[in-house]
């Protein structure tokens, strides 16, 4: 009896660890989906303004392009991630 | 799409591919991934010097995200990493003397692969050696709440225990690695050597520094990939930057394949909280042989990836 009784909640455990994980993957999905269509609007309105003006700055002032680069490349990562996590934070909001 | 600074005509989406892959090894095993980006960059055309230095600057976004990730779970010693920083800096531009040293002698590419194919290949097997058979142990870690979560088994463990006795002045306390006291001279020498490959065969040297970590300096698996990618955000920004002056970064490139690495860097990070230390050193011994495959390729065929 004892067997039967920690199968079933093994089971039960099983079960609701797959539901988390289709929710989680179902979100990531949809994450990525926003998440590649912010990315294609970043490359042509950010990256084509600022393109020549970095081609000018690299040319010019080497040491300026250097630290901007540094800098630029660090701000990204920092607002990307926090986009990255409102978008899963939402999506997930909105799946539970 | 053409990125004017580099004059390089490469598909977006390559790019944020590339970065998607490097992001989730980053993340995984704390290692920068220059051994696949640099490929990557130089098989659409990339002059070389500019892969490089371009894949520095994509590492230093890559890694950010990464760390950011792990030190919300506790997995960044950041004492630790900022010793290792100046050990690394300092390894690092003896690497590069080396390397010049070699190219006036007129055999460094034959000395670097040599040196290169003999480090991967013997950290690969030590290392399969050592998880498996810490894996084999199988002894009961203490529960999460006791912060055994950020402890994990080493078959080296007496080794890293006798390192740890020796009593070479200063000493210093990894409370967030859960070291007690270790000589500053170790920690500087393990960096000293990771920035000395750096230096010397390119790239961040995670894959010598996160295991070099682990079974000398004793740190937790955990803590040891996190630590790492932080160290690597200063030692690949002093590479960033002095490439940068070089003319050897296209940043455009470089910020298009971060937005790929963004959300794999993050995938990589959480995906490390469902493995034990052990297994993550497992799965980490095919990068030091995909390294190894590359050099032997170029070396075969005389062409550079």
């Amino acid at each position: 009896m004892l067997r039967n009784h920690r199968m079933g909640q093994r089971r039960i455990v099983s079960d609701e660890m797959r539901t988390s994980a289709a929710k989680t993957l179902r979100a990531f999905l949809i994450e990525l989906a926003i998440y590649s269509l912010l990315v294609v609007v970043y490359f042509f309105l950010v990256l084509h303004f600022l393109g020549g003006w970095l081609y000018g700055l690299e040319a010019r002032h080497r040491y300026t392009y250097a630290g901007v680069a540094i800098l630029l490349m660090i701000g990204q990562a920092v607002v990307l991630q926090n986009v990255t996590t409102i978008l899963l934070r939402l999506i997930r909001g909105r799946a539970e | 799409m053409f990125f004017p600074i580099s004059g390089a005509h490469i598909s977006p989406i390559y790019l944020v591919i590339v970065g998607f892959v490097i992001g989730i090894l980053g993340g995984f095993f704390g290692v920068g991934g220059s051994f696949i980006a640099g490929p990557a960059l130089r098989v659409v055309g990339l002059d070389w010097n500019f892969a490089v230095g371009t894949d520095l600057a994509h590492i230093v976004g890559k890694s950010v995200v990464a760390v950011r990730q792990h030190r919300a779970f506790g997995n960044v010693d950041l004492r630790l990493g900022l010793v290792m920083a100046v050990g690394t800096i300092a390894g690092a531009e003896i690497g590069a003397q080396l390397i010049q040293m070699l190219k006036r002698a007129g055999n460094v590419n034959l000395v670097v692969s040599i040196v290169s194919i003999a480090v991967y290949v013997s950290i690969s097997t030590f290392m399969i050696w050592e998880s498996r058979k810490s894996l084999a142990t199988k002894k009961p870690l203490p529960p999460a709440s006791a912060g055994g979560a950020k402890k994990d088994h080493s078959a080296f463990r007496h080794v890293t225990r006798r390192i740890q006795r020796l009593k070479l002045w200063p000493m210093i306390a990894l409370p967030v690695s859960g070291v007690r006291a270790i000589s500053l001279w170790v920690i500087l020498l393990v960096a000293f050597v990771g920035g000395l490959f750096s230096g010397f065969l390119g790239g961040g040297a995670g894959y010598i520094r996160m295991p070099s970590m682990v079974y000398v300096l004793g740190i937790p698996t955990h803590l040891a990939v996190g630590t790492d990618l932080f160290e690597i955000i200063i030692s690949a920004s002093y590479g960033t930057f002095t490439h940068a002056i070089k003319g050897n970064v296209d940043i455009l490139i470089a910020l298009v394949m971060h937005t790929g690495a963004a959300i794999g860097a993050q995938i990589g990070a959480i995906s490390t909280q469902y493995f034990a230390g052990p297994k993550i050193r497992l799965a980490f011994v095919p990068l030091p042989l995909i390294g190894a495959a590359i050099v032997i390729y170029t070396m075969i065929s005389g062409h550079k990836l």
